[in-house]
């Protein structure tokens, strides 16, 4: 998603980037559509209960142990 | 919406010797507590400067009184080191990955690379474990032979030296493991995973042993007198008396072997003192006998610090009591005993408008002699918040002092709101707010229909009782927690209350088929539902008496609005659904409130599944439904009091006919069984795909004989018509099934564990009345009798290896949903739904952007869906939609 987009999702649901669900840099998932750490991206799934499901997750470094 | 505070990180680290010394407020050397006089001896255990416990005592370190001073730490300075025994793992790590001589890691720098990776990667690396050095290698630094590092619980290691051939172990004091630890450099502990900065590894080694504030330890004066000290003081007195004879035999030049024996007695001590329950270890025991409870076991388990005192704790304005049914309640009412309510108590703020009615509870004092008499109070409180217990001596001088302002503890009385609760507590609907009935006797009534939420049965099971205290907890308790608030379970979007057992069994009886009722027979059904008057009558004979049918019966209690068509527990799932015209009458039409053609049974008013139920809080609400449960299980109970309901055992007598055609059947079975042995063993067996030789004839076997047991069941099913009372319960879906019928009266079948026939026992042989490897029938769990007939021996065995199997299998399940359960409710208790619909951490953090992905309380929903579409069309058409 581009900066404006995420501010417009920051701003609907009255949060700061650190209150997002997050996604580790190295998931598979990312590596493929090459995300950044930063980066916001926006995953539609399929929903057994409404149809289709639109969700966010902020990219992060995975941490050292 | 963020927190105030953040938790940054969290730092695990050990004391250091030096960190003990600087906290320690004195020295304690001598292992004395208390002088003739009753003082602390300085120095003692029970030093002044240590905090104080009794009162009238000043601390000697803070200047504060018992009440106030928090306590602080002393310590003991050990002769010789120990090993802590919560860190003998580190230290057996530790010691097989470092150098017995140069103490630096096993390892050469790129080996470690390859753990941990490079030092400025992206990626997270290992850390460094035992698993990753080759055994008994050579120092890469300094190139020692390494050796075998042998560790045996709870504190003993030592190494391995092999001299030709011959192995003798050698072993490592803690003094020895100590020197070891400290050299280990601080580059090489942090690739494995220790941070040097806050442990360094030596400090798992104690020199020095904090001695906790007696404040933690406190000491009791038992009635004759006499002091009785803590467990932890016990411990500390023995870890001083040895220190002291090992520093005594020490100085006087004792022999090694002494030496040796005292050094590990402190060991033990110490072991004892932190964990009282290691492996290997003989637990310290009370002069009684009793093992003393230490530091590990103040925290450990249930009971512990952690599990008993910080998550869970007692209450007061609470009770407990054995259950019993009331059928005459609402679902909504619990019945208390007297006892009960005359002890609990909520506070009644004493205004204006109510001081009279107070000054009466007052002067009813704290002794309700009856049921019927109005409730009175305990206790008063003054504006200055002094309690006042109130009792027959100063009811009237109280009564004439309240005023605005006070407080009344008033008893609990009819329609109070009280909240219900039986353990264990596995979803929202364990606790459930009633409203109180005050009765006599001594147990907790409830209506048996909400007993499926609570999953209580009245074999002895006991609930709890909480009275609310403010009338923010009443306010909520009667909107969110009221059991009809609760008919609907969040889990399946259906009911979970509803009629159980015999409210089936009579409804079913009462609304099959058509019948019809004479006026005195109508208005005993109807007696206790609340009705004006009876409809028109269906029929009226040559005498001029009128009749009514029992749907018209039935139809009294339903809405006028109600349309539904659906198929009874009862229906046989014919190939084409003969409706109306069902031979079971299983095809339920209800037309504007008017049950037409159907039986109900479970699927219409079931505690799970009553659909009528159902459909009734979708169109009218909880309250219509409530009051819908209550009517139906009334009347319910009246229809089966209407003939009586009974089994005995010779409801399951058949005729000689059927017991001949079931002989014949198992005759059959077991005879094709012997013949498909036959064929096995002359090797002329097809084997099926994928399966060897064996597994197909235990297949075929199995299938044969499963068919023979049905076959029985369909025999005796034959004879069992509706005029047996266990085939109503199976048919209508109170309680049993065709199943356990078929086991009473025809055969049990074929008994089995894991699925498969019983294999085990003797040799070759399941039991001695078997010869070897015979594969018959009977050898291996095949039951030929019925529970009526009874089992032969060799069977009864089986039934018992069968049955045992059922029990494990419940008792494994229970504990490990249990700990599931645990660990969910851990994790997810602070979520909630925000009000723009994401779920949300206390943070603000957002766990799901909209609620279940649809935004539907499950609660509120029609078994998941938002909307009940078909039934709304149904309604509106009165006829089935596909
Ligand atoms: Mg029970
Ligand atoms: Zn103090
Ligand atoms: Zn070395
Ligand atoms: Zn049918």
């Amino acid at each position: 998603m581009d900066e404006e987009e995420v501010a417009d999702l920051l701003a609907t649901y009255h949060i700061s980037l650190e209150q997002l669900p997050k996604v580790y840099h190295d998931d598979p998932a990312v590596r493929a559509i090459g995300g950044d750490v930063g980066n916001v991206i926006r995953i539609t799934r399929d929903s057994r209960t409404a149809g289709r499901a639109e969700a966010y997750r902020l990219v992060m470094k995975r941490p050292k142990k | 919406m963020t927190s105030p505070k953040r938790v940054g990180r969290i730092e695990f680290g050990l004391f250091s010797p030096k960190e003990i010394r600087k906290m320690s407020v004195r020295k304690i050397i001598w292992a004395d507590t208390y002088d003739d006089d009753g003082f602390p001896y300085p120095q003692g255990l029970m030093d002044l400067n240590l905090g104080v416990i009794d009162p009238g005592l000043r601390c000697k370190t803070c200047d504060q009184k018992a009440a106030d001073c928090p306590g602080h730490f002393g310590h003991i300075e050990l002769a010789k080191p120990v090993i802590h025994v919560g860190y003998t793992r580190l230290i057996r790590k530790l010691l097989r990955v470092t150098c017995r001589s140069c103490s630096r890691l096993l390892m050469t720098a790129e080996e470690v690379e390859k753990v941990v990776g490079p030092e400025d990667s992206e990626l997270a690396g290992d850390i460094v474990s035992e698993k990753d050095i080759k055994k008994e290698r050579v120092c890469p630094h300094c190139g020692e032979q390494q050796l075998k590092i042998n560790f045996e619980k709870p504190t003993t290691f030592s190494e391995v030296f092999v001299e030709d051939g011959r192995k003798t172990e050698h072993k490592l004091t803690p003094a020895d493991i100590r020197a070891r630890l400290e050299k280990i450099p601080d580059d090489d502990l942090r690739v494995m995973g220790v941070n040097p900065d806050v442990a360094r590894p030596e400090w798992t080694i104690l020199t020095v042993l904090p001695v906790p504030p007696v404040t933690m330890r406190p000491s009791i004066i038992l009635e004759n007198g006499q002091r009785s000290e803590d467990d932890l003081t016990h411990k500390l007195v023995d870890i001083i008396r040895i220190n002291q004879r090992f520093k005594e035999n020490q100085d006087a030049g004792a022999p090694q072997l002494i030496i040796e024996d005292l050094w590990e007695l402190l060991q033990y001590h110490v072991t004892t003192y932190l964990d009282n329950e290691v492996a290997g270890c003989p637990p310290a025991r009370h002069r009684s006998g009793r093992p003393l409870k230490t530091l590990s076991q103040r925290l450990k388990g249930k009971e512990g610090r952690f599990r008993g005192s910080l998550s869970g704790k007692r209450v007061n304005f609470s009770a407990r009591t054995v259950i019993s049914p009331d059928p005459n309640l609402s679902i909504g009412e619990v019945g208390i005993p007297l006892a009960i309510a005359n002890e609990m108590t909520l506070p009644i703020r004493v205004t204006q408008f109510n001081l009279e009615e107070m000054r009466q509870y007052v002067l009813n004092g704290p002794e309700r002699p009856t049921t019927r008499s109005p409730c009175g109070a305990n206790y008063a409180i003054r504006p200055d918040n002094r309690r006042m217990r109130l009792s027959d001596a100063n009811l009237e001088t109280v009564a004439e002092m309240i005023e605005p302002g006070w407080t009344v503890e008033r008893q609990l009385k009819d329609a109070d709101i009280v909240l219900f609760n039986r353990q264990p507590s596995l979803h929202r609907m364990s606790i459930m707010a009633h409203r109180v009935i005050v009765m006599d006797g001594k147990t907790f009534r409830l209506n048996p229909a909400v007993c499926p939420p609570y999953n209580a049965d009245f074999d002895g099971d006991e609930m709890n009782l909480h009275i609310p205290q403010t009338e923010e907890a009443r306010a909520e308790a009667e909107i969110l927690v009221s059991v009809q608030a609760n008919i609907l379970s969040p889990r399946t979007g259906g009911p979970i209350i509803g009629g159980i057992h015999d409210h089936i069994s009579g409804i079913f009886l009462l609304t099959h088929r058509i019948r019809h009722f004479s006026k005195e027979e109508t208005l005993y059904l109807t007696q206790h539902l609340p009705l004006d008057h009876l409809p028109e009558p269906d029929k009226i004979d040559a005498a001029g008496n009128p009749f009514w049918t029992n749907k018209q019966v039935f139809s009294l209690i339903l809405p006028e609005d109600l349309n539904m068509l659906f198929h009874a527990s009862s229906c046989q799932n014919c190939e084409t659904c003969r409706r109306e015209m069902c031979e079971n009458d299983a095809f339920v039409q209800i037309v504007d409130g008017n049950l037409i053609t159907g039986t109900i049974d479970k699927k219409g008013i079931g505690a799970f599944d009553g659909q009528i139920l159902h459909r009734i809080i979708r169109q009218h609400g909880m309250k219509q439904a409530a009051q819908f449960i209550d009517d139906v299980t009334k009347l319910s109970i009246r229809g089966i009091m209407l003939e009586g309901f009974s089994f005995g055992i010779d409801d399951e007598d058949l005729t000689r006919n059927e017991y001949g055609q079931i002989d014949e059947a198992l005759k059959g079975a077991i005879g094709d069984v012997e013949r498909r042995i036959k064929i096995f063993n002359e090797g002329q067996l097809e084997p099926m795909p994928g399966r060897t030789l064996e597994e197909t004839l235990e297949m075929q076997i199995m299938q044969v004989l499963g068919k023979a047991r049905d076959r029985t069941g369909e025999i005796a099913g034959r004879h069992l018509g509706m005029d047996n009372s266990a085939v109503v319960m199976a048919v209508s879906g109170a309680r049993g099934s065709m199943l356990n019928l078929t086991q009473m009266a025809g055969c049990l079948g074929q008994q089995s564990v894991r699925g498969e026939r019983i294999m085990r026992g003797y040799e070759d042989r399941t039991l001695p009345h078997f010869r070897r490897n015979e594969r018959g029938a009977e050898a291996h769990g095949f039951i030929a009798s019925s529970y009526k007939s009874g089992l032969s021996p060799t069977e009864f065995f089986f039934h018992a290896i069968g049955g045992r199997e059922g029990l494990v299998d419940t008792a494994v399940r229970t504990s490990q949903s249990g700990y599931l359960q645990r660990r969910m409710i851990n994790a997810l208790q602070d979520l909630k739904v925000a009000y723009d619909g994401t779920v949300r951490t206390t943070g603000g953090r957002i766990i799901q952007f909209c609620y279940g992905e649809d935004g539907t309380d499950p609660g509120k929903s029609s078994y998941g869906a938002p909307v009940d579409v078909k039934g709304i069309v149904e309604s509106v058409l009165k006829e089935e939609v596909k």
